[in-house]
């Protein structure tokens, strides 16, 4: 029974850590064609962000949970500026030249902070279940990643501002016509996107460390989530979050923690073999 | 545009010897014919991109992949064969009928855009994951261990065929991957100068109509895929050559993206744009490599952004649109040279309905 129940958790941890790493990047995506592939870049920047603000002596929490998404949200609103808005409505210039703001930014990384692995330390403790134990920070990270998504969930279909943008992404002209400034719509979100991503960097930081490199395994599995998931930002991605985290962390259990990984991208595959416009093409009506 | 198509034979021989020729043989002059080998193989693989994204409109981001399974079946079968020649077609072959397979199950599947990028990707990263984690005694290819993370050192390398122990010195080396990069350029001039090259160009410009004219696209592009993914094994067995070593590095995704940002810095839509990049891109590695102060890779993503945003057509295409129109490989008319004016960096499948813009 006990053992059920780690096991459980385990999943249920899984599936919060992928849905955390690609909300940003499934907002971004869903709601306006833009896949940004430096997202991964944008995480290990929120995790320096808290690390650096832990270690010269702010709360942690503080450090993770407000400062790592303001910094990667002015990051988000230069890059918005200088790249990302000449390119909108063209799907693979995004893709290339976000690939290229992610290895600049690699780079510049390595360059600032070196090619080692930064961590930070945090101790809330392990909660004790039957013979077994669970850390007390897996908790910590299934509730955060829940409250994230409602909230997401909440700002985009509970609020004006959230059908606001709504509308300018599905008719722009029309929300224009209305008074809306489409072009800041566009630039929030991709700013709302980029802070998330710094919130993700941020929670994640002291359980992975961080490395100037170690934005090319978490864009990995964001992106496949996100791409499989489909266009509906927040439930495709859950849909596809929650069968990914399933199989690869039962795959893990089973057999090794390297066929977790692989598992999760043979299932992509498949599932993208079975759906090619992603999950979410499963409940959407296909014309639009 | 007032020189004439020559006919066949010439066009597709002239460029490649009246230009590669002549810098093939005047580049030992300014570096070691052994950095010069990787010259060769880095341009051979950036043509084999260069030939189904600029010409087929597929964007592949796994390029490394086909390269990466060159590379680690030539490895396998010359230390379980011991015949490196043999190897050498074997692995080629291998590789050909492994994209045939992937291209058949991802354009019969009717994956295109944004997805046939993520496929690729995805297909890349599992072999990498896959790779470094075969450390262990059990994961053995006939008398070949797979290494993990550490890949494969010493096997055999090319030798002269009528001597097993004469081993290609450095300048034999060269001669040969030098005569293979041409020979490749000129079989792609010949692929694009033939019917099936004018037809992978019109599903480029527009694939319904190319449907709608009594053409199955999905083979046509298959077919094409598998074509470039034998030109990257090629240059995979090359490097593994070259290197003397073969690790999961191959697969991995700046592996992927290098080749990407050579292409699209190159020139897409031309031949000889992706080769002048992958050159000018690994000289820049290699004088980077020598001095600590600005990363490597700081200085290709910026490239990459600063090609996409400013530059898209490229280096060559400074060339081709303005003042030497020769170069160009595509099948030419009046009109299409005009729209290849204005051509830039196709979005796969001009599927432009995805943008509610």
């Amino acid at each position: 029974m006990d053992t059920i129940f780690i096991f459980a958790i385990q999943i249920i941890y899984a599936v919060a850590v992928l849905t955390m790493i690609s909300l940003g990047l499934a907002l971004v995506f869903g709601m306006m064609r833009v896949i940004n592939l430096a997202h991964g870049e944008f995480i290990t920047l929120g995790g320096y962000a808290t690390i650096i603000a832990a270690k010269s002596g702010l709360n942690i929490w503080i450090a993770m949970l407000v400062v790592s998404p303001i910094v990667v949200g002015i990051w988000s609103i230069l890059i918005e500026r200088l790249i990302i808005r000449y390119l909108y409505g063209r799907l693979i210039y995004t893709m290339l030249a976000t690939w290229g703001l992610s290895l600049a930014m690699a780079g510049g990384l390595t360059m600032i902070f070196g090619n080692t692995t930064e961590g930070v330390a945090l101790d809330i403790g392990f909660i004790a279940v039957g013979t077994y134990q669970a850390s007390g920070y897996n908790i910590f990270i299934i509730f955060t990643t829940a409250a994230i998504a409602i909230l997401v969930a909440w700002i985009l279909y509970g609020t004006a501002n959230g059908r606001i943008a709504r509308a300018a992404m599905q008719n722009r002209d029309m929300t224009q016509a209305f008074g809306y400034p489409v072009k800041r719509i566009y630039m929030l979100t991709f700013v709302a996107g980029g802070m998330l991503a710094g919130l993700a960097g941020g929670v994640l930081a002291p359980t992975t460390g961080v490395s100037p490199y170690s934005g090319a395994t978490w864009i990995a599995d964001a992106f496949i989530t996100v791409i499989t998931g489909g266009t509906a930002p927040l439930l495709g991605t859950l849909a596809s979050a929650g069968i990914l985290g399933l199989v690869s962390s039962s795959a893990a259990f089973v057999f090794s923690s390297a066929s977790g990984g692989i598992a999760l991208l043979i299932t992509a595959l498949i599932l993208l073999w079975l759906f090619p416009s992603g999950i979410s093409s499963l409940w959407q009506r296909s014309g639009k | 545009m007032t020189i004439q198509r020559a006919n066949g034979v010439t066009h597709i021989l002239l460029v490649p010897l009246v230009c590669g020729v002549p810098v093939l043989l005047l580049a030992p002059l300014f570096a070691s014919t052994y950095t010069l080998s990787l010259f060769c193989i880095y341009a051979l693989l950036a043509v084999s991109l260069g030939l189904i994204w600029g010409f087929g409109g597929i964007l592949c981001f796994g390029q490394g992949a086909f390269f990466g399974i060159g590379a680690y079946s030539y490895v396998v079968l010359v230390i379980n064969l011991e015949l490196p020649w043999i190897s050498l077609l074997l692995a080629v072959g291998l590789t050909v009928a492994v994209t045939a397979c992937f291209g058949a199950a991802l354009f019969y599947g009717r994956l295109g855009d944004v997805y046939l990028a993520v496929v690729t990707l995805v297909f890349t990263l599992i072999l990498n994951r896959f790779l470094n984690s075969t450390a262990g005694p059990e994961y053995q290819l006939g008398s070949a261990r797979l290494g993990g993370f550490n890949g494969i050192p010493g096997f055999p390398t090319l030798h002269f065929p009528w001597s097993d122990t004469t081993f290609l010195s450095d300048t034999v080396f060269y001669i040969l991957s030098s005569a293979v990069l041409l020979a490749s350029w000129m079989f792609c001039r010949w692929i694009l100068k033939s019917h099936f090259g004018r037809v992978l160009v019109a599903v480029r410009e527009n694939e319904q109509r190319v449907e709608f004219a009594g053409y199955d696209v999905r083979l046509f592009k298959t077919v094409a895929f598998s074509i470039s993914g034998g030109l990257a094994a090629l240059a995979g067995v090359l490097y593994a050559n070259w290197a003397g070593i073969v690790t999961p590095a191959l697969f991995s995704l700046t592996q992927s993206a290098e080749i990407i940002i050579w292409t699209v810095v190159g020139g897409l839509g031309t031949l000889f744009g992706p080769m002048i990049g992958s050159a000018a891109l690994t000289a820049l590695k290699l004088g980077l490599g020598h001095q600590s102060l600005v990363d490597n890779f700081f200085v290709m993503g910026i490239l990459l952004v600063t090609a996409v945003l400013v530059f898209p057509r490229g280096i060559a295409g400074v060339f081709t649109a303005y003042r030497f129109p020769f170069l160009s490989s595509e099948p030419k008319g009046r009109w299409q040279t005009r729209s290849n004016r204005r051509r830039d960096i196709t979005d796969t499948g001009g599927k432009q309905k995805n943008a509610n813009f």
